[in-house]
């Protein structure tokens, strides 16, 4: 485990669109534990649907494969990474730009990534055409009272 | 997830959303809601969000397709009952504007 960590989970399954709803109730029941506030359960979960959906469309567009997320509750907050090892992105810069998409005929908003922007402190994206991608999110929490 | 298709006055179609709108729910609701618009032909749809208990941008795709295929029929489409945190969502891409009759 992580030195700062005060606990941790590793979560790994297939990119299925089932997946999505799995996925961000997992890391909302383990954030659970830090018994966040209600807006700040929501936004982790909303989040880390948002990442997840990515790996399903696009880093596995046409094929499945394996996302692994990483979960970490430090004395400050929450540290989430969401990791493929699909396509990877070629523009990181691009595609974060809001209404950026390349599946218009999908009815895809392009907005995956502001949303992530909006509702978390940090969001990193680090990236390898061919090789994958992992988006780091982190968001403090207050204590509920 | 489901959505509860129902006529309202003045040639109003309403969809009441509920469950969790998602990528993976999203190509369900979308499907259900556009062949209620083929087969009733309203002049406004009315999406109700009462029932939805999660909401991410998948959302937004699914009342910008909405938008566009009652725009192709002269029709419009207003946001009711919009819990604040999936407002949140819908801000982001201006789609707000949507709600509550600001058509």
């Amino acid at each position: 485990m992580n030195k700062k960590a005060l606990n941790e989970m590793k979560l790994s399954f297939p990119s299925l669109s089932e997946n999505e709803r799995f996925a961000r109730a997992a890391v909302g029941a383990f954030m659970s534990q830090k018994n966040p506030r209600v807006d700040e359960l929501n936004d982790v979960k909303t989040a880390v649907s948002e990442a997840v959906t990515n790996c399903i469309v696009h880093a596995y567009r046409d094929s499945v494969g394996l996302i692994e997320i990483t979960a970490r509750l430090t004395s400050e907050g929450i540290y989430i990474k969401i990791r493929d090892r699909g396509c990877g992105i070629e523009d990181v810069k691009r595609a974060m730009e809001p209404l950026f998409t390349t599946l218009p005929d999908e009815e895809r908003s392009g907005l995956g990534f502001s949303v992530m922007e909006s509702l978390c402190d940090s969001v990193s994206v680090k990236s390898l055409p061919g090789s994958g991608t992992a988006v780091i999110l982190t968001k403090r929490l207050r204590t509920k009272l | 997830m489901a959505v509860y298709i129902s006529e309202g006055r003045g040639g109003e179609l309403i969809a009441k959303i509920t469950g969790e709108i998602d990528h993976h729910s999203a190509r369900w609701l979308r499907s259900d809601i556009d062949t209620a618009i083929s087969d009733k032909s309203p002049e406004k749809l009315v999406l109700d969000f009462s029932g939805v208990s999660f909401m991410d941008s998948s959302g937004v795709g699914l009342v910008m397709g909405r938008y566009k295929n009652m725009a192709g029929r002269g029709g419009t489409v207003r946001l009711v009952n919009m819990p604040d945190y999936i407002q949140k969502v819908m801000e982001l891409a201006g789609m707000d504007r949507l709600l509550n009759g600001k058509e």
